[in-house]
């Protein structure tokens, strides 16, 4: 047989070894992780300048000392309790102005509504780290619980479900146009004031 | 043909066409590398995060600003104590380095982002909070406010036991 003009074909055989051999690579080096975690605000440096005066029933005071132990509003608990405690404080409802707070228990030496009720948490220079997340944790939860409760309400979903799909790059325009609404409208019925104050001096100069 | 038509006597089954696997690799090499990022710095320190439950996401990678803290690891323990430090980049550095960092890694971003961008901060949780709280105290005054304290996902009633 005549051999026909033309180059002749290149030998593809070890395309497939050489990428398997990247792909390898590759596979070693990814790390697929998204790092998540507790997103806070601190507060700007400039001190606000009217001195807005705060009723002492509408803080709730947390401090953590260097051991670990939790005091919330003067009473020494566990962290498992905090939660419940921050909950209960919330949605107390004192003035009884909040239509939604279900569950408020109306106590007049505790918070008038959610919108005014600030949580403070204090911490010693001591802590360790772990305690303080863990309170920072169940802070959160607390909020979380009661704005889950009320988008399960309103919407028929979970609120902290609606903010994930709001951060997601993936949702169309519309999609979190609509997102926005529903989740500024429920952020408004729990406002999360959660103050932190500088850490407590007093163990700053013992230590030194 | 007769050569080939022997071998098919012997009642062999016929090889597997392997002609589309260089595709079939190829798309899965495409997919690793768009998805693969490179460590930039190696972590000094130890860094064994906190366990927390109500977490959020860090959607995206280019407006977040790292800050390491934790004990350095047993290497680099004998030059620089077994104290928490921080860690930016790859160096060791002070509180009082924080704001500086923050300043020159916001400059480094596109004009768009400056403005939005998270400092994670990656705390080990041994850590005293004393440290943090100097580093917040920093972040405050280069205007860095958004924070994100990055844990694990877990129960965060783990963090106290050990």
């Amino acid at each position: 047989m005549p051999r026909r003009a033309g180059a002749p074909e290149v030998n593809a055989g070890s395309m497939a070894d050489i990428a398997f051999l990247l792909l390898i690579f590759f596979l070693v080096t990814t790390t697929i992780e998204t790092d998540a975690g507790l997103d806070r605000m601190l507060p700007p440096i400039e001190p606000p300048e009217t001195d807005v005066v705060i009723k002492q029933k509408n803080i709730f005071q947390v401090n953590i000392n260097k051991n670990g132990q939790l005091l919330a509003d003067g009473e020494l608990i566990q962290l498992v309790q905090l939660r419940e405690k921050a909950k209960e404080f919330l949605e107390n409802n004192g003035d009884g102005t909040c239509a939604y707070c279900s569950q408020g228990k109306k106590d007049p030496s505790s918070s008038d509504n959610p919108t005014k009720a600030i949580i403070s948490l204090k911490n010693d220079r001591e802590t360790k780290y772990g305690t303080y997340i863990t309170v920072q944790n169940e802070l959160v939860g607390a909020y979380n619980d009661l704005r889950n409760r009320e988008a399960m309400r309103l919407y028929k979903r979970k609120f902290t479900d609606m903010e994930a799909e709001y951060l997601k790059q993936e949702t169309s325009a519309t999609t979190k146009e609509r997102l926005k609404e529903e989740l500024t409208r429920i952020q408004d019925m729990f406002p999360q004031k959660l103050s932190e104050a500088e850490t407590s001096s007093s163990t700053a100069t013992a230590g030194n | 043909m007769s050569k080939f038509n022997k071998k098919k006597g012997a009642g062999d089954v016929p090889a597997v066409n392997t002609a589309s696997l260089p595709d079939i690799v190829f798309m899965l090499l495409f997919f690793f590398m768009t998805v693969t990022v490179m460590k930039d710095s190696t972590v000094k320190v130890e860094n064994q995060l906190p366990n927390a439950n109500e977490i959020k996401k860090l959607e995206k990678k280019d407006r977040v600003i790292t800050i390491y803290v934790g004990a350095p690891t047993r290497e680099y323990q004998k030059v620089f104590g077994t104290e928490p430090k921080i860690q930016l980049n790859d160096k060791f550095a002070n509180a009082s380095d924080v704001g500086d960092f923050i300043l020159m890694e916001r400059a480094k971003k596109p004009q768009e982002l400056q403005n939005v961008l998270t400092t994670s901060l990656k705390v080990d949780r041994n850590a005293n909070m004393g440290l943090i709280s100097d580093i917040k105290e920093e972040l405050r005054k280069v205007n860095a406010l958004k924070v994100n304290y990055t844990t694990y996902e877990g129960d965060a009633f783990m963090n106290i036991k050990q």
